[in-house]
This record gives C-alpha cells, sequence and structure tokens, in this order.
C-alpha cells in the first residue's frame, strides 16, 4: 500500500489543500479580489482530479466524495495519525 | 455540518518516542490556549457574529483548528506510542500514564482537564474578536515555548507550521475586526459603544 505514488499523492493533496485553506481565509476578508477566486476555483478544480485518482487507486479519502468497492474501504488502514500514513518532507 | 478527510493537514512522522515532550504538547490539545479551546471559541462565537467576513472567518479558521487539533494529537500519539513503560516514568511522565496511559487526553501540560473557563463567547462582536487575536497570539505564543523545549526536527518541523497558522490567523481576525468596525462606523475607536438601554439609566 505504502508505495511512492500513494506519498507522492497525499503530498500533492496536502499541498493543493494548504492552497485553498489559505485563498479562503484570504477571500473571506478580501472578497473582492478577482484573481485569488480564479487562483482559488483552478485549486478545487486541481483537487477534484487528485481525490479522484487518489480514489480510484488507494481507496477512500472524503467521507462525503469518495466512492467505495465491495467491501466498504471507509474502514480501511491507514488513518491519518499513523506514521505510515503522512509522507516525509 | 462537517466533512472528514483521511489525512492530517500537515504530515507528522516522528521516529523517536519522548513521553516528556509529548506531557508538554498535550497542552495545545486540551490546555488554556489549546486548539480544543480555540475550535470551540470561535465555531460558538459565529451564531451571534455580524458581517458576512467576519461571520466566514469564525466559521473557517474554527473548522481549521478542529485540523490542527488532530495534528496535535498525532503528535502525543506518537510521542507516546512506543515509548516503554520505564522511558516514560524515567521522562517524568508517570503521572500522565497513571491516568491515561499512552492515550491522548485533553489536559494542559500542568494536568488540568479541558475546560471551557479558558475561552469566552459575550455575543459582542468587537469583544469576541478582539479575544480572537488575543487567543491567537497565546496560541503563537505557546508554540514558541515548546519549539525551544523540543529538539527533534520530526517534532519542531509541524509545531513550526502550526506557530505560522496562528500568524494568519491574527492577521485575518484583525482584517475582521476591521471590516466589522468599519461597519459599525467607529473606525477609530477602540471602546465599546454605549448600549441603547443604558440612554434612560
Amino acid at each position: 500500500m505504502a508505495n511512492n505514488n500513494f506519498m507522492e499523492l497525499r503530498k500533492e493533496i496536502s499541498a493543493v489543500h494548504m492552497m485553498l485553506e489559505d485563498l479562503q481565509l484570504y477571500l473571506n476578508t478580501h472578497p473582492s479580489d478577482r484573481d485569488a477566486i480564479a487562483k482559488r476555483n483552478a485549486f478545487v478544480r486541481q483537487m477534484r482530479m487528485l481525490k479522484d485518482e487518489y480514489n480510484k487507486n488507494y481507496g477512500m479519502i472524503s467521507q462525503d466524495d469518495s466512492l467505495s468497492p465491495y467491501p466498504w474501504q471507509w474502514i480501511d488502514e491507514p488513518w491519518p495519525w499513523e506514521p505510515d500514513a503522512n509522507f516525509k518532507l | 455540518m462537517w466533512s472528514y478527510d483521511k489525512i492530517l493537514q500537515y504530515p507528522i512522522r516522528i521516529k523517536n518516542p519522548n513521553p516528556a515532550m509529548a506531557t508538554l504538547i498535550i497542552s495545545q490539545y486540551g490546555g488554556p490556549d489549546g486548539e480544543l479551546g480555540a475550535s470551540l471559541r470561535y465555531l460558538s462565537q459565529r451564531f451571534t457574529m455580524i458581517t458576512p467576513e467576519a461571520i466566514a472567518t469564525l466559521s473557517d479558521i474554527g473548522t481549521e483548528e478542529l485540523a490542527h487539533l488532530e495534528m496535535v494529537g498525532t503528535m502525543v500519539y506518537q510521542l507516546m506510542k512506543n515509548a516503554t513503560v520505564e522511558e516514560i516514568e524515567k521522562a517524568g511522565a508517570g503521572a500522565y500514564f497513571t491516568d491515561h496511559g499512552r492515550g491522548v487526553y485533553p489536559q494542559s501540560a500542568a494536568g488540568t482537564p479541558f475546560t471551557a473557563a479558558a475561552l469566552q463567547v459575550k455575543g459582542d462582536p468587537i469583544v469576541d474578536l478582539t479575544e480572537n487575536l488575543a487567543a491567537e497570539q497565546k496560541a503563537r505564543g505557546t508554540y514558541e515555548y515548546l519549539i525551544q523545549m523540543a529538539d527533534d526536527p520530526d517534532v519542531i518541523e509541524p509545531l513550526k507550521f502550526l506557530r505560522e497558522r496562528e500568524v494568519v490567523h491574527y492577521q485575518r481576525f484583525g482584517e475582521a475586526l476591521r471590516k466589522v468596525q468599519d461597519y459599525l462606523q467607529e473606525p477609530r475607536l477602540f471602546i465599546m459603544p454605549k448600549p441603547e438601554f443604558m440612554n434612560n439609566r
């Protein structure tokens, strides 16, 4: 499970999430920044593709968005607090 | 409502157990300036906040604090996980081990269980946002003390990330406070407006 692509994909998801988080907070107090909205929307699209790829290859990552094969996959490891769920920086 | 993603906001891979550090970092889990208190403070203040900007800021920062709570809990978990009982005792973490084993319990470094007494929801937009500015600075200070006491890069890096987020949150709360002040048309007065009912007393 813990192969390079798995970690690489989690790293990319983490990086894009960080951009989304920061732009979201910024936009809340700068709602008229057109460029920031465009950037944020681009990251949303990128995140959808990344999570889709993750879902297809490594299982469920988002409670509401990920599809599960049989049997139910949400209960599968790794949980985020386990070291093996975390990529090296 | 919320939706969960099975990934930490910032990666944590701690190779070496360190029970002493675990029982210090626990303060940012359930201590007076910790992430649980931060999240509850902001998410609870939302209901009576004014201006769209400040309401969204509370909602999103309160949500991000839950991700930070998970990160801090992960650090405590990984620092305690492979420590022997002997190591735990030697590290001065025997009192914590007595009550919680290797579990993650919301308490301060000094052992006080989590209490909402360390946070406030006043139902007044200026008061609440001002409290939040102080709260972010107190949390930043705590992370700096922890970073000063840490010697393992696996521990220091996530602590640095969390410290940086406090700085960003402080900035956003400052902007939200300015929006609220503009809305109340008192841009230069850092005092409380006189409530209307006081006029006939």
